[in-house]
């Protein structure tokens, strides 16, 4: 007798197969941990800044704020990955190299100018430019040289550092205009941080490329099998190099917000390791790291879930130094969970479960 | 076992789920003989070389080697090895990044200190005396494909190999690399070593071979002497049919005579980087005509260099009596031609992506990258070729991967159908798909071409094509060797001009 599933049964088993459970269950443990070892953590409060505008405070802001470039920079490193079954490992040297160009064109050769030499927009949008001729040289040894991803982007991340010290004859130009530190700061009289609006704006923007564009369904044939999306009138090659490009755009917005935040630069500290943690969201976010069928949404999720897993263990006082030691085990846990493999496992698990549990009720 | 047999293969069976590889098959390889194994796609070559390599393990049935009394196991390719097979594979398996003289010594365990000096005068002994031109410091993978063939067999040979098993060798060679092979070939030959030939050639089989077997289905067709067996004869027994089975052999469609109207397509000295010759090829409205041919003749790129699928590299090409260029994919679409390829799997699918999506594929490509079709225009589309077609899916957000093969295979069709082609390229369509099916898209193919469209129509079964086709263009070598209308359209002829050699029916 074949019983009919029941509309639990269901709802189980499509949760089970779908992509944002991963990022999602683990957003939810980070919570409950959280809960219970201290619920200060969820704490909002509202202050003010040493400029007398109101901001909001807690460890909730600084996830949201924080979590923002990487949230950015994930969107990108998604189309990457869905097109060219690789990742983009120098977003974090050409964070510098764009954020380098953007205090060169407002600061011109002077490092503490009084007046900006030129209007922020103008600054970002060569930096802007410069990030994406960084992303069509990666794209471009990818899509028509057939290197690697992560060989072809090691050039970038190897020199890009000194690219972008060398862009500032290495001084470290310093901006005072106030202006410029809304960008990873805050807007006066908004006391949400300024970085998570940018995010959002990003997120819609791509989601508004992907609904009125073909982006999607190319970037994915693309991926899923390169010759037939040429047999179909594609060129894999341009797309490829397209999907870098589009990276390069998101590398200049979180390069602008990095360098906002801190009014200066370090040509080697800044978005260091930012490539890995962005990488890292892509495949918490349940997208296969070798490339076709991809989900924006769940990428940005895992984003923010780093960012807080990030932030609870500042909270609890784990030293830098450690910090990564305390990542890579939650890490190995989230990629061991969401395999393939052990995902079949677990649904064919639960399906065990619920077979005798059935018949009982029936007899 | 005979004395002067080298080996012998009795009653091989092996079945892999659902299919039946091998039944009872037999083969016998003399001292000194170069025997060719032929048979179409899906014959059982590759499963009867691989059994006997130690790829596969045999289901049941002996083999025999000279100098085994009893009958040796092999299940292992180490294991065949040891009892003398050694197998040169199409695709070369040494290792481009190493020297030659390397590639020949590695794996053979020649105790911990190697002595290069020596090996690399052992080696020259050993190319010289196979009459190969190379140095044996020099690194194999900027030999020549040739070379490296040659370098795989010496290596065969220095393994003291009795039985040496080539697998489509000459496929990536030109004429006189073929021809070099061909001398070592007979070289060996002299030393009674003992090869199998796995070729698609038949010039090349009639040039080097001493007997053919051949294979079908999985199952023993014979083994002939080839002085016994004319071309024309080889052909029918791979093919199935008897060259004088002249029963249920009508021509349906009517032959197209309109014969003064422009062509729709017309290609002149049209060749691609895939070692067609140019060829000269012209299609008139609602005609459907056919490329026949053996495996690798070059049906295939034909119809590929036509599409823009491989790197065009001459010919002028027009549509509707206007010159046009076509050198990609889209430059065809543009032009109103499409095309379903022959492998479904590599060139056919995205696989991950939902029946919906693969059906709205080219006609999206086609329209352009900024004007994406609405969700619910793409879902009516899927449903029109879904219901037109009679495709079998739990739902247009089904992925293709999860449909049977026939199903994708409508999916495809039902793809390019959506661009409303004014000649649509069918290569293969009917392969590995149910009866019913098969029928269904021969009785659509003929459907489209009473509507006014061209078709161009390949299978590797003539009974599909002579129903279909109203002209048949006959490939063999790469080459177009004959065109066959009317009359001409009989088992007999097309065999003839496969076959070519004796009698020409183009």
């Amino acid at each position: 007798m074949a019983a009919k599933p029941t509309t639990q049964d269901s709802f189980l088993s499509r949760l089970l197969h779908n992509q944002i459970l991963i990022p999602l269950a683990a957003l939810l443990l980070l919570a409950v941990f959280n809960l219970i070892a201290d619920p200060s953590f969820f704490k909002i409060s509202l202050g003010h800044n040493s400029n007398g505008d109101p901001v909001l405070s807690g460890y909730l802001i600084t996830i949201i704020d924080y979590g923002s470039e990487l949230a950015i920079l994930a969107i990108g490193m998604t189309l990457v990955t869905a097109a060219s079954g690789g990742q983009d490992i120098s977003v974090g040297a050409t964070i510098a190299i764009s954020g380098s160009v953007l205090l060169r064109v407002l600061c011109g050769t002077d490092t503490r100018p009084e007046v900006l030499h030129s209007p922020i927009i103008v600054a970002f949008l060569v930096s802007l430019l410069a990030a994406m001729l960084c992303g069509a040289f990666n794209g471009a040894l990818v899509a028509f040289f057939k290197i690697q991803p992560m060989v072809a982007t090691l050039i970038l991340f190897t020199a890009g550092r000194s690219i972008a010290a060398w862009v500032n004859n290495n001084e470290l130009p310093m901006i005072t205009e106030a202006r410029f530190s809304y960008f990873g700061g805050y807007i006066p009289g908004i006391p949400i941080p300024t970085p998570f609006f940018i995010a959002i704006l990003v997120f819609i923007a791509t989601w508004a490329l992907l609904k009125f564009t073909n982006l999607g369904l190319y970037v994915q044939s693309v991926g899923i099998n390169e010759k037939t999306a040429r047999l179909n009138g594609l060129n894999p090659e341009i797309i490829k190099l397209g999907t870098y490009v589009l990276l390069g755009v998101c590398v200049a917005v979180a390069g602008l917000i990095k360098v906002s935040r801190l009014s200066t630069i370090n040509y080697s500290v800044i978005a260091k390791d930012i490539e890995m943690d962005a990488i890292l969201a892509v495949a918490l976010g349940g997208n296969a790291l070798s490339g076709g069928k991809f989900n924006m949404s769940t990428s940005v999720l895992g984003a923010y879930v780093i960012q807080f897993l990030t932030t609870t263990l500042y909270k609890f006082d784990v030293q830098s130094d450690a910090l990564s030691a305390y990542k890579a085990v939650v890490v190995i846990i989230l990629v061991v969970i969401s395999a393939p493999t052990v995902r079949e496992k677990t649904s064919a698990f639960f399906r065990k479960l619920r077979t005798p549990d059935g018949a009982a009720k029936r007899g | 076992m005979n004395e002067n047999s080298l080996l012998e293969m009795r009653g091989i069976y092996k079945s892999f789920p659902g299919v039946k590889a091998l039944q009872n098959v037999d083969l016998t390889l003399r001292e000194g003989e170069i025997m060719a194994l032929m048979g179409e796609n899906g014959a059982g070559k590759s499963t009867l070389i691989k059994v006997l390599t130690g790829v596969h393990v045999k289901d049941s049935g002996d083999i025999f080697i000279k100098g085994h009394k009893d009958a040796v196991q092999i299940r292992s390719p180490q294991e065949a090895q040891q009892v003398g097979i050694s197998t040169v594979y199409q695709e070369i398996s040494l290792c481009p990044n190493l020297s030659v003289a390397e590639n020949i010594f590695i794996g053979r365990g020649e105790g911990r200190m190697v002595n290069w000096k020596n090996i690399n005068q052992r080696t020259k002994t050993l190319l010289d005396s196979l009459g190969i031109a190379v140095d044996p410091t020099r690194q194999l993978g900027s030999c020549s494909i040739a070379v490296q063939q040659m370098v795989a067999i010496a290596r065969a040979v220095d393994m003291e190999c009795s039985v040496l098993i080539l697998d489509e060798p000459t496929s990536s060679l030109d004429e006189s690399e073929t021809e070099k092979l061909f001398g070592l070939m007979r070289d060996l030959k002299a030393r009674g070593v003992g090869m199998i030939f796995v070729t698609h050639f038949l010039d090349q089989v009639y040039e080097v071979c001493d007997r053919i077997t051949v294979l079908r289905d999985g199952q023993l067709v014979g083994e002939y002497d080839i002085a016994e067996m004319p071309r024309v004869q080889l052909v029918s027994k791979m093919l199935g049919k008897e060259v004088d089975d002249m029963a249920d052999i009508k021509n349906d469609s009517p032959s197209f005579s309109a014969k003064d109207s422009t062509p729709l397509y017309e290609a002149k000295a049209l060749c691609s980087n895939q070692g067609i010759k140019p060829f000269d090829f012209h299609l008139r409205k609602g005609e459907v005509n056919g490329f026949t041919g053996l495996l690798g003749s070059g049906r295939s790129e034909c119809v590929r260099a036509i599409f823009g699928a491989d790197k065009v590299t001459g010919g002028t090409v027009r549509m509707e009596g206007k010159e046009v260029n076509i050198n990609k994919p889209i430059d065809a679409m543009k032009n109103g031609i499409a095309y379903l390829p022959e492998d479904r799997k590599r060139d056919g699918i995205i696989g991950d992506l939902s029946v919906r999506e693969n059906i709205i594929l080219a006609l999206q490509v086609k329209k352009g990258f900024f004007k994406p079709f609405s969700r619910a225009e793409a879902e009516k589309f899927a449903d029109e070729y879904i219901k037109l077609l009679d495709i079998k899916t739990a739902s247009t957000n089904t992925p293709i991967k999860s449909l049977s093969g026939g199903n994708q295979q409508k999916v495809i069709l039902g793809r390019w159908l959506l661009t409303h082609p004014k000649y649509l390229i069918l290569d293969e369509p009917t392969r590995g798909i149910d009866v019913g099916t098969k029928v269904d898209i021969q009785k659509l193919v003929l459907k489209l071409a009473s509507e006014g469209m061209s078709v161009t129509f390949i299978s590797s079964e003539t009974d599909e094509m002579l129903r279909t086709c109203s002209r048949l263009l006959v490939m063999r070598d790469r080459r177009l060797v004959g065109e066959l209308t009317g009359d001409q359209l009989t088992q007999n002829t097309i065999m003839n001009t496969i076959a070519g050699g004796e009698s020409n029916g183009g």
